[in-house]
């Protein structure tokens, strides 16, 4: 009885064919490949304060994608492509200096924009891949080829290692570049690895949720994490934990999505993981208010 | 020469065509309290900064136990000006003083029982603990001076080095940090190299002192250095130095350098501690 009862609320939760699809399969594997590394990364994009460049990936990510289009590869390989580009250009400029940053940044952002925008101009208009604008920048996680998951794999895989290696010297030069130098830290090269990390997580993301909204998926878990935990290794813990959960839970409700209004047509998983991802950030300040009131009633008695 | 801890013989450094340090010369023994007095443009953090191994001398050399200044030591302790954290760090009073352990280290740190009591230990000397769990970037200056200061010491360094400590601190807090600071050196026994405008503050802690102004530096106890003749020499310029109620004050003089050869103003008895 109970157990017919389940299995029809997880029918009502899961629609039909749901988990005998293989785009889902995918999607399932990617998302949560991406969300694992998107935030541990993300904690360290907050403590640097590089939520900008992080942003700046994703829009460099539109030229490298819609070039990969013109071209007649996979848009990963576009993303990755374009935003190492990026990395090192924005290092040359000077992005390691404290105020040559957001310059670095935003000169590199500037550029690739201008790219990106004549790169999708010419495909749009010179093929019939008229999804590609969609595809680029807003994502479409139940339309990534298998041939695409061992590369992310290996991805992953490279920015976690990359930044299980970097932890102490990372993590000591963000804090204060002045005491990582004084202690023998390479603190430009330290600067200079997680610029790449940063640059291949953000791509990872552009695949999942399209490029526009990647900053949302590196960004939002993290800065959720760090006003849920105080400790760095449990924000990283907690970030990829609210990033899995927002691409699953979007990819089950864009999955059901087909049967809702105006019908026929899924949702995009990228607005279901965004909006996700919002209210837990909103969630998270819960506990900090709550204990912020019990705090300042202590305070009145 | 061995037994010197730190041994800075004749460095120079030069910007262009400003002369930073000019022959700077001086020597700190293991265990020794040593002030680094000068006023802003002096070269104090031009001259930690060539210890620390963060900018390379003209001329010269800087050698740490008896050996040429590696960038890779942890034998300095480094506590800059304060106020160098980000407002928002997201990162707790006792991870910055974990970092402090081995920071400059590839790899994940592995938590152990050592090492947290390490850290605690660390963090109740400096009277720390009762903020070890807030964020760095929540705390006051004083606070985060102290998270620093444990930060700095918690690699067991043989010298700990400090920028202007005192700047922007009342004169009961400034007086706090460095009664902290000389218990520590003789608990530890490490050599402190601490600079300051004011010397003040360090008269009843220094063992030592290294005058600076204008990228040079006399060097000796407070008794041989804080004199008119030697100061007036350093400065190029007459100054006098008065002794009001067991404090010292530097000031501008009429008359040239050469008048005060043999003018000598007693010092206050420096051994009275606490």
């Amino acid at each position: 009885m109970s157990e017919r009862l389940a299995v029809k609320s997880l029918g009502f939760l899961f629609a039909a064919g749901f988990f005998g699809n293989q785009a889902v399969h995918i999607a399932i594997a990617i998302g949560g490949v991406v969300a694992i590394v998107a935030g541990v990364v993300g904690v360290f994009t907050v403590i640097r304060g590089q939520a900008f460049a992080g942003e700046a990936f994703g829009d460099i990510g539109t030229a490298g994608g819609s070039g990969a289009y013109l071209v007649g590869v996979g848009p990963l390989l576009g993303f990755v492509i374009g935003n190492v580009i990026g990395a090192g250009a924005m290092e040359l400029i000077g992005v390691q200096r404290p105020r040559g940053r957001d310059l670095a940044t935003g000169i590199v952002l500037g550029a690739a924009i201008g790219l990106g925008a004549l790169f999708l101009y010419l495909t749009v208009t010179g093929s019939n891949t008229t999804g590609a604008t969609q595809t680029i920048l807003f994502g479409s996680i139940f339309e990534i080829a298998s041939s695409t998951v061992p590369l992310t794999l290996v991805l992953g895989l490279i920015v976690l290692v990359t930044i299980a290696v970097l932890y102490r010297p990372l993590l000591l030069s963000s804090v204060s570049a002045e005491i990582a130098a004084a202690r023998g830290i390479a603190v430009r090269t330290v600067g200079a690895f997680y610029l790449l990390a940063l640059a291949l997580t953000v791509a990872l993301a552009a695949i999942t949720i399209g490029t526009i909204l990647s900053t949302a998926l590196l960004v939002g878990p993290a800065a959720a994490a760090l006003r849920l935990t105080k400790s760095t290794p449990r924000a990283m813990l907690y970030a990829a934990g609210i990033g899995i959960a927002a691409v699953w839970i979007g990819v089950v409700l864009a999955y059901d999505s087909d049967h809702w209004p105006p019908g026929g047509r899924t949702w995009p998983v990228s607005f279901f993981v965004v909006a996700l991802v919002f209210c837990a950030y909103l969630l998270s300040g819960v506990p900090q208010a709550i204990h912020a009131r019990r705090a300042s009633a202590r305070a009145e008695r | 020469m061995s037994e010197q801890l730190l041994s800075v013989q004749g460095v120079d450094v030069r910007i262009g065509p400003r002369k930073i340090l000019d022959d700077v010369s001086f020597e700190v023994a293991p265990g020794q309290f040593t002030g680094l007095i000068g006023s802003n443009g002096a070269g104090k953090t031009t001259l930690l900064r060539v210890i620390l191994g963060l900018q390379a001398p003209s001329a010269g050399s800087v050698r740490i136990d008896g050996r040429p200044r590696s960038r890779r030591g942890a034998a300095i302790g480094y506590v800059p000006q304060k106020f160098l954290l980000d407002p928002d760090l997201p990162l707790r009073a006792r991870d910055l003083v974990d970092l402090g352990i081995d920071g400059q280290r590839l790899g994940v740190p592995w938590p152990s029982r050592r090492r947290r009591a390490r850290v605690e230990q660390i963090l109740e000397s400096v009277d720390a603990l009762r903020f070890a769990d807030e964020r760095v970037g929540n705390l006051s200056g004083g606070e985060q001076q102290r998270v620093l200061i444990a930060h700095a010491l918690v690699g067991e360094p043989k010298l700990l080095l400090l920028d202007e400590p005192l700047a922007n601190l009342d004169i009961s807090r400034g007086e706090e940090v460095v009664s902290l600071l000389a218990a520590i050196a003789k608990e530890h026994a490490i050599a402190v190299l601490i600079s300051a405008h004011e010397i003040n503050p360090l008269l009843p802690v220094m063992d030592r002192v290294v005058y600076m102004a204008a990228g040079r530096a006399a060097s000796g106890s407070t008794e041989e250095v804080v004199r008119a003749d030697v100061l007036s020499r350093l400065y190029g310029h007459h100054v006098d130095v008065l002794n009001v109620h067991g404090r010292v004050l530097v000031v501008a003089g009429a008359g040239s350098a050469s008048d005060l050869v043999g003018h000598e103003i007693a010092l206050p008895e420096t051994g009275a501690h606490g």
